[in-house]
């Protein structure tokens, strides 16, 4: 089993919510990452989804994509994002970090050496936003050859016999895209999301994350009576681009801020 | 001309694949827009009363057939190969893109849909797409790059007269790539109510062949036309390629025939070597962009690079999918003119046949010119002249003004040489 299905089975074992949190690799500052994911973790995240900037991040609402403009304005590459990885993980053992990006900055690196790369250095698994299971083959047999999940999104708009077959192929955990939209959209409507996680509930036993819209506290906690989880991102990537000027303020404000997203999830 | 003994030409398959290429490389909120679209078209592509519907309007508001025009005194200056030039800038709106916004636009109303976006490079992708969403009477927004909304400022106008929206994309590059993808943006938000109008064979399946069979509406014209005009086949055809739907749209009716060559012509800028160009056929590499595997301009990191080219419709790091087919299967070749050359041939065809070709179609007609003198009289080139250059007269008119290419701005500055 793997480091992230071992957290979540953890997780769910413990009748704790996960709270997985995003942050885009050298934004906004190179040197800004690692410190920024070990804050999150101590605001309390159970898992890190590091963002791979990428020149056309086409799901991406404005947060993620002046985040990610800052980020390749400090050229950082998919080799500097594995180097982030490693060296977050000399400190920190068991948070598992989760790749996610687009589907070319892998391709260009080749899939087996990208796989190859990020085991060394303790990547667990990753979303690549534009790779739905159809197109998913060739990348998925190099990741499980050096077992990293793949994890795979499911849409308000997917058919529940569509997601049966998306769950069948999904490791890991199933990450759940909240609303019809891109990452940071604002029109989120928990009964339909308590539905739809509902409906995914019967198809598998996967842990179900929900992401896309999630932004503050009572949101996360509304969220999370229904699914095993939630994903916050671009509230992160906001703060972020905020103080830049002051990076060393990032980790107690990611810390601060979290801890009370935190806070609302674990209250009875 | 013999037809192959080859098995038919059949691409694509029923994923979406060009040989390795195409596919649907979308987020998943779009996949079941994209497999109702696939099975609407599926349905109408062999669908009696629909295709009817479609000859019915490609003809009356159209103005198809566009005539296959032989290009005399350009044949003559050139001394070599006989030229016909496809006019597709006499249809409706001046250039190719309304063949495809007309087909789409019927299947935004077959699927109920009210509202329809669509990305723009030139604009005449948009300008397609504002008219035939008011005459259905459809919501249209149309994306469009800050710097191709300042060198296409006409088009922008008409969009607007047309009652579109027109959404400024400053985002990126400001051009093609990032209007497409703030359009998906849209998509991803509005699916329910909302079709969008790719405007060239690129992007996720079924676009690629969709688009591909309601510009092939062109080839199936210049095949016939050229069968009764010289009684053969021509030898080869010429086509600009950004996203390629122009090329696509000539090329397929003819793949099956051996004889006829097939170029296509990029975007070579300011030159292959300085890398400021928009030819990812010709220096590009595979990669996944925009929903689809094909030919991308790309870094060493997978990162899209910037493109650039005189004309904005070219000015797109990718190109569709059936090209890169085509490209590596070696049925069709691939050349990039700069944009020098597009311009010498933009003002030549102006004085030798009065016909003011779009900067993209220019690109073709450059090929044309340095390709026509080496070969024989017998031999029959069809160009494309895939839209008309009204909407670059200020961009060429600041060019000479400016001396850019070494000539004033006089109506007989310079040689057509």
């Amino acid at each position: 089993m793997s480091r992230l299905a071992e957290r979540l089975a953890a997780q769910r074992a413990a009748s704790r919510k996960t709270l997985t949190a995003f942050v885009t690799a050298g934004d906004p500052a190179l040197s800004a990452t690692v410190p920024a994911l070990h804050g999150l973790v101590r605001g309390g995240a159970d898992v890190l989804e590091l963002g791979v900037p990428f020149s056309d991040p086409e799901a991406e609402g404005p947060p993620v994509q002046r985040s990610s403009e800052r980020a390749l304005a400090n050229g950082v590459t998919l080799e500097h994002v594995l180097a982030m990885a490693e060296e977050f993980r000399r400190d920190d053992a068991g948070t598992p970090v989760v790749l996610m990006g687009y589907l070319n900055s892998l391709m260009r690196m080749g899939y087996e050496r990208f796989a190859r790369r990020a085991s060394e250095v303790g990547v667990d698994g990753m979303i690549i936003v534009n790779l739905p299971p159809e197109e998913a083959a060739a990348a998925q047999e190099a990741f499980r050859a050096r077992d990293l999940d793949l994890v795979f999104l499911v849409a308000p708009t997917t058919t529940t016999e569509r997601a049966a077959r998306i769950a069948a192929r999904a490791s890991g955990f199933l990450y759940y895209v909240s609303l019809k939209g891109v990452t940071g959209a604002t029109h989120l409507d928990v009964d339909d999301v308590a539905r739809n996680v509902v409906r995914l509930r019967e198809v598998s036993d996967l842990p179900i994350q929900v992401g896309f819209g999630i932004r503050d506290a009572a949101s996360a906690r509304a969220v999370s009576r229904v699914a095993d989880g939630v994903v916050v991102g671009s509230a992160l990537v906001d703060i972020m681009g905020e103080l830049a000027d002051t990076p060393e303020s990032i980790p107690p404000r990611l810390e601060a801020w979290l801890g009370e997203l935190r806070s609302a999830l674990d209250a009875p | 001309m013999p037809r192959s003994n080859r098995p038919p030409y059949d691409a694509p398959d029923a994923d979406g694949r060009f040989g390795t290429y195409g596919g649907r490389y979308v987020a998943e909120t779009l996949i079941s827009a994209l497999d109702e679209l696939n099975a609407l078209y599926g349905e109408l592509s062999a669908d009696r009363a629909f295709q009817d519907e479609l000859a019915t309007d490609l003809a009356r508001y159209v103005g198809r057939p566009t005539p296959l025009y032989p290009a005399e005194r350009l044949t003559a200056e050139l001394g070599g190969a006989k030229v016909y030039l496809k006019r597709e800038d006499l249809s409706h709106t001046g250039a190719h893109k309304i063949n495809n916004t007309v087909g789409q636009a019927l299947l935004a109303k077959r699927m109920g849909k009210p509202r329809v976006i669509a990305e723009t490079g030139a604009g005449q992708h948009g300008v397609a797409t504002a008219t035939v969403a008011a005459r259905l009477g459809l919501a249209c927004r149309v994306y469009m790059g800050a710097e191709d909304i300042e060198r296409q400022r006409l088009n922008v106008y008409r969009m607007r007269l047309l009652g579109a929206e027109v959404v400024s994309v400053e985002s990126g590059s400001r051009t093609l790539k990032d209007a497409m993808n703030e359009a998906m943006r849209d998509w991803v938000t509005n699916v329910d109510t909302t079709h969008y109008i790719i405007g060239s064979v690129a992007g996720p399946h079924p676009y690629p062949m969709m688009v591909r069979d309601f510009q092939a509406v062109i080839g199936r014209e210049a095949r016939s036309q050229c069968l009764e005009a010289e009684g053969r086949l021509p030898d080869v055809l010429v086509a600009c390629v950004g996203g390629g739907s122009n090329a696509m749209g000539l090329f397929h009716p003819f793949l099956e025939d051996e004889g006829v060559d097939m170029v296509g012509v990029e975007a070579a800028g300011l030159g292959l070597e300085t890398g400021r160009h928009a030819a990812p056929l010709a220096a590009g590499s595979p990669g996944v962009l925009h929903g689809q595997l094909t030919y991308l301009m790309q870094d060493g990191d997978g990162q899209i690079m910037e493109t650039h080219s005189i004309s904005a419709g070219l000015d797109y790091p990718g190109v569709g999918p059936e090209h890169a087919h085509l490209k590596d299967s070696g049925r069709a070749r691939y050349v990039a003119v700069t944009d020098e050359q597009a311009l010498e041939a933009f003002r030549m065809l102006n004085r030798l046949e009065g016909i003011m070709p779009a900067l993209e179609s220019s690109h073709a007609l450059a090929w044309v010119i340095a390709e026509a003198p080496r070969r024989p009289r017998e031999d029959i080139i069809v160009a494309n002249l895939s839209g008309r250059g009204d909407k670059d007269v200020p961009v060429v008119a600041g060019l000479l003004d400016a001396g850019a290419d070494g000539v004033d701005g006089s109506p007989d500055g310079g040689a057509p040489a």
